[in-house]
């Protein structure tokens, strides 16, 4: 996530992680195309979320991870942001937020959205973290910061 | 004339929790007129009260975006496969 955030700087980058439906756990990362091509704005292209979609029909796979960077401010969900994912959103996903405004540090957070109503959530590297290091240490050290209070 | 609708998890709620629902009609307006009347209030969440689609909903017949092909007033047939989905969309 941090990789396509930064690849795409300075417009805003998203995608998805899918995962196997009812399970929770995110296991397919799907780089999405900002049809907005903006670095203020994105948004999902219709046709390509068709394709993505109906494979992930076809998988019995939902939407673990919905995430977007912002390039200018804080990992912190807009109004906008808000707005959209509470009139018709995704839900049971982790909304992931990730700033590229600082070249050097990454800082990512995840929420929950529903209802116009944003809950922070904690992240916990687990799984691999001889990975997670690894990424940082390519990345310079400390340049990832799983922010939360 | 039976029309499939694959349902997104966030309107599930107003199908009892199916995933794919029938309806009917020859245009995707009468469609939404026929599921409101097996799945109340499924249609206010997909089209204004002015009757045309919501800003940030996609839907499409088969594989098209029928903002593409008409909205509302595309017409149906026999067979034909409509999606909706969240149109995935925010900004700073």
């Amino acid at each position: 996530m941090v990789a396509h955030a930064r690849a795409d700087h300075p417009d805003e980058a998203c995608g998805l992680i899918a995962g196997p439906e009812g399970t929770g756990e995110p296991q397919r990362h799907i780089p999405m195309i900002n049809a907005a091509r903006s670095a203020t704005f994105y948004e999902f292209d219709a046709e390509e979320w068709k394709q993505v979609y109906d494979r992930m029909w076809d998988n019995d796979e939902e939407v673990v991870v919905a995430y977007h960077s912002h390039t200018h401010t804080e990992a912190y969900p807009s109004r906008s942001d808000t707005g959209i994912a509470s009139e018709l959103g995704l839900p049971g996903a982790h909304y992931v937020l990730v700033t590229t405004k600082d070249p050097d540090i990454a800082e990512v957070r995840s929420y929950r959205i529903a209802d116009g109503v944003v809950n922070e959530e904690p992240i916990e590297v687990t799984g691999a973290p001889e990975a997670v290091q690894s990424y940082k240490f390519a990345h310079t050290p400390d340049s990832t910061v799983y922010d939360c209070p | 004339m039976s029309i499939e609708v694959r349902v997104p998890t966030i309107l599930r709620p107003h199908t009892g929790g199916q995933k794919l629902v029938t309806g009917e009609g020859e245009t995707l307006a009468e469609l939404f007129d026929s599921l409101d009347a097996q799945h109340t209030g499924l249609k206010a969440r997909v089209v204004t009260d002015e009757g045309a689609l919501h800003r940030f909903v996609n839907v499409y017949i088969n594989d098209e975006d029928v903002r593409f092909i008409g909205g509302l007033e595309a017409k149906l047939a026999d067979g034909d496969s409509i999606t909706i989905l969240p149109a995935v969309a925010g900004g700073m």
